[in-house]
């Protein structure tokens, strides 16, 4: 069972956010092209630094709580999906707190929504800084 | 470089990306800061896990606290440490969560199936507008 210690931690993040893609319609998993493209760039930084910190000694992993599967340079899998499961789960929590909230995200486009949501015509004034 | 060092200049760089490089400026945004928020809980909740069963285990000299014990959990506060894990965990979990939904605001706004839209909830949440 210890094998999959790392990787239950993994699960429980998993798990307690796909409930926002469905019920708070986040629509991350929906936005899969733009969530790789995210997460491409985001992976090879933080595994680049892991690599920098095991070589280092800043840091060591107990591997017989991991999956057993450790890339070149002492990098288990646990952690490189680590590196893309929280990202998944940050960008679930940013759009759950939009969906709720009508915050503006930065990302909507000229004149089609206002506070992160479609509108019909009316603008809502908001304090977000922008 | 220790990872201390290291965390910080991390969340600069990250920051700077943020708010002049591809100037999503998600730092002066409410929604970015409420998201967070959540984030960061559930980080002390599960870092606090992978740190306090000493999965991972980290090297005195790399933070400012002392070396993961050999054959103890790490105290759970204090000596640089929050919830098990050394604090500069805080800061790369900040530089991971923000460049994450920087590259993905960045990739929507440039056109990358920045629809279809998060929201509305299809349940009633606390605190939610209209």
């Amino acid at each position: 069972m210890s094998r999959f210690a790392y990787v239950a931690v993994l699960v429980f993040v998993l798990v307690g956010t796909g409930w926002l893609e469905v019920l708070l319609r986040a629509r991350v998993y929906a936005r899969w092209r733009r969530l790789l493209m995210t997460l491409v760039p985001v992976v090879a930084v933080f595994c680049l630094w892991d690599l920098y910190a095991i070589a280092s000694g800043h840091w060591t992993f107990d591997v017989e709580r991991t999956l057993g599967v450790v890339f070149p340079g002492g990098l288990p899998l646990d952690e490189v999906l680590f590196f893309v499961v929280v990202p998944i789960a940050s960008l679930l929590t940013l759009e759950a707190v939009r969906s709720v909230k009508r915050w503006e995200v930065g990302d909507e486009a000229p004149g089609e929504c206002v506070d992160g949501v479609r509108v019909d015509g009316v603008r809502v004034s908001d304090g977000d800084a922008s | 470089m220790t990872y201390t060092q290291l965390a910080v200049l991390g969340v600069v760089a990250v920051a700077v990306l943020d708010l002049a490089v591809l100037r999503t400026r998600l730092l002066r945004r409410r929604v970015f800061w409420t998201s967070y928020a959540i984030v960061v809980f559930f980080q002390l909740v599960t870092n606090g896990v992978l740190t306090g069963l000493r999965i991972v285990r980290y090297d005195g000299d790399a933070i400012v606290g002392s070396s993961t014990p050999v054959d103890a959990a790490p105290p759970f506060l204090g000596d640089g440490r929050i919830a098990f894990a050394p604090f500069e965990d805080l800061l790369f979990g900040f530089a991971l969560v923000l460049l994450t939904q920087c590259l993905w605001v960045w990739l929507g706004r440039r056109g990358v199936q920045r629809t279809p839209y998060a929201g509305p909830p299809r349940v009633r949440m606390p605190g939610q507008r209209r």
